[in-house]
């Protein structure tokens, strides 16, 4: 392992930095709040990430993706704090359907607050998964970079996470996620603990 | 004979990740539900929002630590 000396960063570097960091935030917050539902939540995880990239700037390529690098950071953020249980992929009825009526549509058959309520149900590492390739662009092997996985285990979440909205879309049959219930929170925390720990096949195989 | 229709499969349901994989292996339905672009929008709706202040305040927060 070579243990490579970072070189001192200019005062040019760290501009760049803060502009690329600056310019990254509507996505940092796009996928926040893909990952945890609640816009208010999702905000104060961005600002949480945030700050962390700042303080491990050092750390950061330039010329690499900033928004890959400071997605890892807001994953992590995410799953930490999913874990010490302050969010757990609630959903707000009111704001959300506030904010997802969508602008430009025409005849929506699909209501969106349907789709993103279908979207938390999804187990997390599935519901990363396809945030990160079909709504965040990201490639296969961008998005296993990530979350730190093989490419392979991505598509299989990816496609995973497809049918199982689909089915849950055509049917029109959205169950509620049932935090309430001591039995499938737990779970839920089960699962998180896979994930963080890079395992997520294992939940994933339920 | 070498038979290369797989492209066939193709959409442009989600332009870079397919630009970077052609071919989706592991998914033999239609690629494109309606619901992906329902995905999308989700995304980008978000990502047009004009920025909260809250956010203009902690980016220029960081400038003043950097000053220090």
């Amino acid at each position: 392992m070579t243990k490579r000396e970072l070189p001192k960063r200019s005062a040019e570097d760290k501009r760049a930095f803060k502009r690329e960091l600056t310019e990254v935030v509507p996505h940092l917050r796009a996928f926040a709040r893909g990952l945890c539902g609640r816009p208010d939540m999702a905000d104060d995880l961005v600002q949480e990430a945030l700050l962390k990239a700042w303080a491990a700037q050092e750390r950061f390529e330039p010329g690499t993706s900033m928004r890959a690098w400071t997605f890892v950071i807001l994953r992590n953020a995410y799953l930490t704090d999913m874990r010490r249980n302050r969010f757990r992929g609630e959903y707000d009825e009111g704001v959300a359907e506030r904010i997802l009526t969508a602008p430009a549509g025409q005849e929506e058959p699909l209501h969106l607050s349907d789709l993103h309520r279908a979207l938390l149900t999804l187990p997390p590492e599935r519901r990363e998964a396809l945030l990160l390739v079909g709504a965040g662009g990201f490639s296969y092997e961008e998005a296993a970079n990530i979350c730190g996985c093989a490419v392979g285990t991505i598509k299989s979440r990816v496609g995973r996470a497809r049918a199982a909205l689909s089915s849950m879309l055509e049917d029109g049959d959205i169950p509620d996620r049932a935090i309430d219930d001591p039995a499938a929170h737990r779970a839920i925390l089960e699962e998180l603990d896979e994930v963080a720990a890079g395992r997520g096949e294992a939940a994933a195989t339920k | 004979m070498a038979t290369g229709n797989s492209e066939f499969m193709s959409s442009s349901r989600d332009e870079k990740a397919q630009a970077a994989k052609p071919q989706d292996s592991c998914t033999g339905k239609p690629q494109d539900p309606e619901w992906a672009s329902g995905l999308k929008k989700l995304y980008e709706s978000v990502v047009d929002e004009p920025l909260p202040d809250s956010f203009k305040d902690l980016l220029s927060r960081l400038d003043e630590h950097e000053g220090k």
